[in-house]
């Protein structure tokens, strides 16, 4: 066998291999490197013609415009709250029915699962007209519990989990059993800390997509300082209608895709072995 | 074993319902329950805030299914589905082969192609808008260089449309490649260099061997993108609020904006119930040539 950097295939693998690999890194860091580049430019660097595609300094003026008209700050926390409620209850029940499905002796557990199971069928936006009318007849409109209760209904972490659980040891808890541990106690103290990687990864799933949620938080807000970060994007956009203020919106994109960016980036592997999880038959 | 029944089973019961009732009622209550009232408040003519409602029966349907417009939402959602699942499809593959090489740095490429999956809808539309932008943008500014001026992606109905798939392939192809890349993997060698022995040169390879092989991944692709594409909504709000002109108006788009634009909650239940039973329809069709393929494989 050659090696990829023998002499001789040096230039087909550079050709072959490298520049399709190249092409598309660029095409997939570029438009995000844009971004951060134009969240630095001074106005005048931003619609000047031709283009100039790298400011003379990094102008962080844009950063103050973009938290004067958005409450950003406030918007962010609001999403850091929305984000670890949100997917903390739904991965802690998750968890729960998942191991009762899995562990505990009931007569309609089947009926049970098959109920769980036909809702990742049915998108949240058909759900939308009237779990609105609902929570704004609860009170629900700009508050935290408005906008997370609703998300917590979610099928996919307990299927998820379900999965997992199923290839559990049984002897493990059969034992435990025998020695008169709860329920209760065999989900904490044996099922959980084995699962932890499935869990890690139903985790971080829940933490991009409640991040990222955008739909239902738009409809159920509408004071901007109950707001999470992506709705006080569009906020900013509402404001700024002339295209020469894009400095300032990218300087406000920045602030909702650089924090999911950096999760990412350390967890990458949790992240996409969660989103592909079914993909392929192991 | 046979176990006793009595206080064992019952405590065995309560057990189960009280893990597993929190999130039943949950599901109950925000995703079955607005299942049935779509089906009520689509036979309403009512306005959203509004405290009265007439019930009108199917008009509502009657309306949609006899107003030209519909057919055009029907129209671009088709073509927006069409476009947005074999790109992202194609394109992924293609991808998905050139990051299964055993070279370096295939690492690094792997998580930049994935990362925008990740990323707010929002943000990602925000970014492309300001590429996209007629006299500022990074795109107009390399069509100058080149000498030329490219269409006009705001106001075209048309081109409007292109630059939505073209934003929506860049975001979701990396859920294609990775998970093509998965499939590749998985691929024995053995038969590729028993072929290439026999003499088969790279294209044969391919179209012969690795494509069928691949086949349940592209299935599986098939219907997580194509569910996930008639739920796209971030991209459309953001970056052409369903215009110019209606010309990137789909489905769900029109599910929104009926309620939460026009504040027609009944009609937009109606489309809200359209839009369901073609999912369905899909995912039960879909389901049932799954079935068969697995008996095959």
């Amino acid at each position: 066998m050659h090696g990829p950097f023998s002499r001789q295939n040096l230039k087909a693998t550079l050709l072959k291999g490298y520049l399709p690999l190249l092409i598309a890194t660029l095409v997939m860091v570029l438009p995000l490197l844009w971004m951060i580049i134009s969240s630095f430019k001074l106005r005048g660097e931003i619609i000047s013609m031709p283009v100039q595609w790298l400011p003379h300094s990094a102008y962080g003026g844009n950063y103050t415009i973009a938290a004067d008209k958005v409450p950003f700050a406030r918007d962010f926390l609001n999403s850091i709250i929305v984000t670890f409620f949100g997917a903390g209850i739904k991965v802690v029940l998750a968890i729960l029915t998942a191991y009762a499905l899995v562990f505990i002796r009931f007569p309609f557990k089947r009926v049970v699962f098959v109920l769980i199971l036909v809702t990742l069928m049915v998108p949240p936006q058909i759900a939308m007209v009237p779990n609105y009318v609902f929570i704004v007849g609860l009170g629900g409109m700009n508050t935290y519990w408005g906008i997370i209760l609703p998300g917590l209904a979610s099928a996919f972490g307990t299927f998820l989990l379900r999965q997992q659980f199923m290839t559990f040891p049984q002897s493990v808890t059969e034992a435990a059993e025998i020695d008169g541990a709860s329920h209760w106690k065999r989900l904490w103290s044996i099922v959980v800390p084995i699962s932890a990687p499935a869990i890690a990864t139903v985790t971080l799933v829940s933490i991009v997509y409640e991040w990222n949620d955008y739909l239902w938080p738009l409809v159920i807000i509408d004071d901007p300082h109950m707001m999470t970060l992506p709705v006080g994007l569009t906020l900013l956009q509402n404001v700024e209608a002339g295209s020469s203020q894009w400095g300032v919106m990218m300087a406000g994109t920045v602030l909702v895709i650089v924090p999911i960016l950096i999760v990412f980036a350390m967890l990458q592997r949790y992240i996409v072995s969660g989103l592909t999880q079914g993909a392929v038959k192991d | 074993m046979r176990r006793r029944f009595g206080r064992k089973h019952a405590r065995e019961y309560l057990t189960f319902v009280a893990f597993v009732l929190p999130n039943i009622a949950l599901i109950a209550v925000f995703i079955y329950r607005p299942l049935i009232s779509n089906i009520y408040y689509s036979m309403l003519d009512w306005r959203l805030g509004s405290a009265t409602a007439k019930i009108v029966g199917l008009a509502n349907y009657v309306n949609w299914f006899t107003d030209p417009g519909s057919l055009e939402v029907i129209r671009i959602t088709v073509i927006f589905t069409i476009a947005t699942v074999g790109g992202s499809m194609v394109i992924g593959l293609a991808l998905a082969l050139a990051l299964n090489q055993r070279i370096p740095g295939t690492a690094f490429a792997r998580s930049a192609v994935f990362a925008p999956y990740v990323l707010s809808g929002v943000g990602v539309g925000m970014v492309w808008l300001f590429i996209f932008d007629p006299t500022y943008g990074a795109l107009s500014g390399i069509l100058r260089l080149l000498g030329t001026s490219g269409p006009d992606w705001y106001l075209d109905r048309n081109w409007a449309l292109v630059m939505l798939i073209i934003v929506y392939v860049w975001k979701n192809l990396g859920y294609a490649a990775v998970i093509y890349l998965a499939g590749l993997q998985s691929v024995p060698n053995d038969l590729l260099e028993a072929a290439q022995i026999d003499g088969a040169g790279g294209s044969k390879r391919f179209f012969k061997i690795v494509l069928p092989l691949l086949s349940p991944t592209t299935f599986f692709l098939l219907v997580t993108i194509v569910l996930n594409s008639l739920q796209s909504f971030d991209l459309i709000r953001i970056m052409t609020k369903g215009g110019p002109l209606d010309g990137t108006k789909t489905l769900i788009y029109q599910v929104y904006e009926e309620a939460f634009v026009n504040g027609r909650a009944g009609y937009s239940s109606t489309v809200a119930i359209i839009l369901f039973v073609v999912l369905l329809l899909l995912t039960v069709g879909q389901m049932r040539y799954l079935e068969r393929r697995v008996h095959y494989s």
